[in-house]
């Protein structure tokens, strides 16, 4: 029960008649010679700090280690409560939630990564908005985890997930390409429409580079994760509306980490372009003064 | 290629913002403090490269003590690590390396000190993703991840000392996933690594030591 790519993971879900999530579980079962209540149990621990995070800084401002962030979840919380916001309920508070985890995680807070420390709002934000606005059980968003995390095996399998080697299109990139899938499957999607919306965020993010200011984990990184979340859900929407993606996965996974390894090193997480090289930007940077 | 776990996309469950910064930092020093007995007096962190230049801002600092301490990556008590190893009656230092250059740009060395007076200095890399390498203990350059149970055998280099590790690994049945020699030169110090998996036998370091030619046996269990 095992999958190379995601026209094997297609064809396992094909064979077995059953969704992305189920495959990903029985692999994890086989290869990681564990049980379905233990890997059950990971999971719900998973959730449960993903909720935490995702929650807390809504009504308790986290300031960060490196002063660049902190407050901004609370201010966009306050935002919808004034029934004012251009996003709507869904997305709105998708993107709450993921400014909220990276608040957390700037503060020294308990996170999971996924797939990275630094793209960790994008999946708890898509899960937990879709929970709030469809009244999803746990049960289904720990489904929403497993497929997800298939998507995000592929792309450590097969590309890469490090900022430093791919660029933010690898971290928030993939984070937002599994959050679509997740998505999809959650609202009734075939696995097919899976991948085609996890393709689909990676072709809308391709290319954008890792320039975190100061070399932090602080800034842009909890604004791309929002942005990352908004991809998500348009992918996502576009594949459950039955709109084709022309690229596979595979071969967009594959694009994407070509696209990575050529960036220059200044936009692979060095801290020496983009966002980073702004002079105001240096103004705010610890280490070089 | 080894196994990537659904845990290993969704995970690890780490205290922030960074897994090679913070998360790294600290199963380093977890691993580190295996290698020498309690309790420990103090502590040094030298610290090179992006460690060097950015360990406030990702509390690679605070990482590194509460690892010392023996905290989990997801023990939210590594945010207070420095006033609990102060309770502890643990001094620590950190000190930043900004001259040399040609490392790892996520290294650390740390030199620990234990009440016996015994003094051990480990070099550690973060990897990215919490992975973690310690690359060096003493002078001696190793190579070992703390991903499998491993057993460091301090010993000279000289005939026989390998055959009696491997006879006593034997006789506990014990599985090698790997096995290395690095040494500093010929016929002096050298530290051999076994890993395995699954844990390993309490009484293996005891046994070891029956060689005369065996300084020391270091146990980490994954």
């Amino acid at each position: 029960m095992d999958f190379r790519s995601g026209s094997e993971l297609l064809a396992l879900c094909r064979q077995e008649d059953c969704p992305i999530s189920q495959v990903m579980r029985r692999r994890e079962c086989v290869l990681g010679e564990t049980t379905p209540d233990q890997i059950q149990r990971r999971m719900i621990r998973a959730l449960e700090i993903m909720k935490q995070s995702a929650t807390t800084p809504l009504r308790t401002a986290q300031p960060s280690m490196g002063g660049l962030i902190g407050g901004e979840a609370r201010l966009l919380y306050q935002h919808a409560a004034q029934r004012q916001d251009l996003c709507g309920p869904m997305l709105q508070r998708a993107i709450t939630y993921a400014m909220a985890v990276l608040e957390v995680n700037a503060s020294m807070g308990l996170i999971v990564a996924a797939p990275t420390a630094g793209s960790s709002g994008v999946v708890p934000a898509l899960l937990l908005s879709l929970q709030d606005h469809y009244g999803l059980s746990d049960q289904q968003l720990l489904d929403g985890l497993f497929n997800a995390g298939a998507v995000g095996y592929l792309a450590m399998r097969n590309a890469t997930v490090a900022g430093a080697v791919g660029g933010c299109q690898a971290e928030v990139g993939v984070a937002a390409a599994m959050a679509a899938s997740a998505a999809v499957e959650l609202m009734g999607g075939k696995p097919e429409q899976c991948l085609d919306a996890a393709s689909t965020v990676l072709m809308n993010m391709m290319g954008l580079v890792c320039d975190p200011v100061g070399g932090l984990v602080e800034y842009p990184c909890q604004s791309r994760n929002a942005a990352g979340v908004a991809n998500a859900l348009v992918a996502a929407e576009l594949a459950l509306s039955g709109v084709p993606q022309l690229i596979p996965f595979d071969e967009m996974l594959a694009a994407m980490y070509q696209l990575g390894r050529r960036l220059p090193a200044e936009l692979r997480e060095t801290a020496l372009g983009g966002c980073a090289a702004t002079p105001t930007a240096c103004t705010r940077c610890v280490s070089c003064g | 290629m080894s196994f990537i776990s659904v845990f290993d996309v969704l995970g690890p469950n780490m205290i922030g913002p960074s897994s090679s910064h913070t998360a790294g930092a600290a199963v380093i020093a977890g691993l580190a403090r295996k290698l020498i007995s309690p309790p420990l007096k103090q502590v040094d962190f030298t610290l090179y490269g992006s460690f060097c230049k950015t360990y406030q801002g990702h509390g690679t600092d605070r990482a590194l003590l509460g690892g010392m301490l023996g905290f989990a990556t997801d023990d939210v008590r590594i945010r207070d690590s420095f006033r609990i190893a102060g309770q502890q009656g643990l001094s620590f230092t950190f000190i930043p390396n900004e001259t040399e250059t040609d490392l790892h740009p996520n290294t650390v060395d740390i030199r620990m000190e234990n009440a016996a007076g015994q003094v051990m200095t480990v070099r550690g890399v973060s990897l990215g993703g919490g992975k973690v390498k310690i690359v060096r203990i003493n002078s001696v350059e190793v190579d070992f991840t703390g991903e499998y149970s491993a057993l460091i055998v301090v010993h000279q280099d000289t005939p026989g000392v390998v055959a009696h590790v491997t006879s006593v690994l034997s006789q506990h049945q014990v599985n090698i996933a790997f096995m290395r020699l690095f040494r500093e030169s010929r016929g002096q110090t050298a530290y051999s690594i076994i890993e395995s998996d699954g844990i390993l036998s309490g009484s293996i370091p005891g046994q070891l030591r029956d060689n005369p030619h065996i300084y020391d046996v270091m146990l980490v269990q994954s």
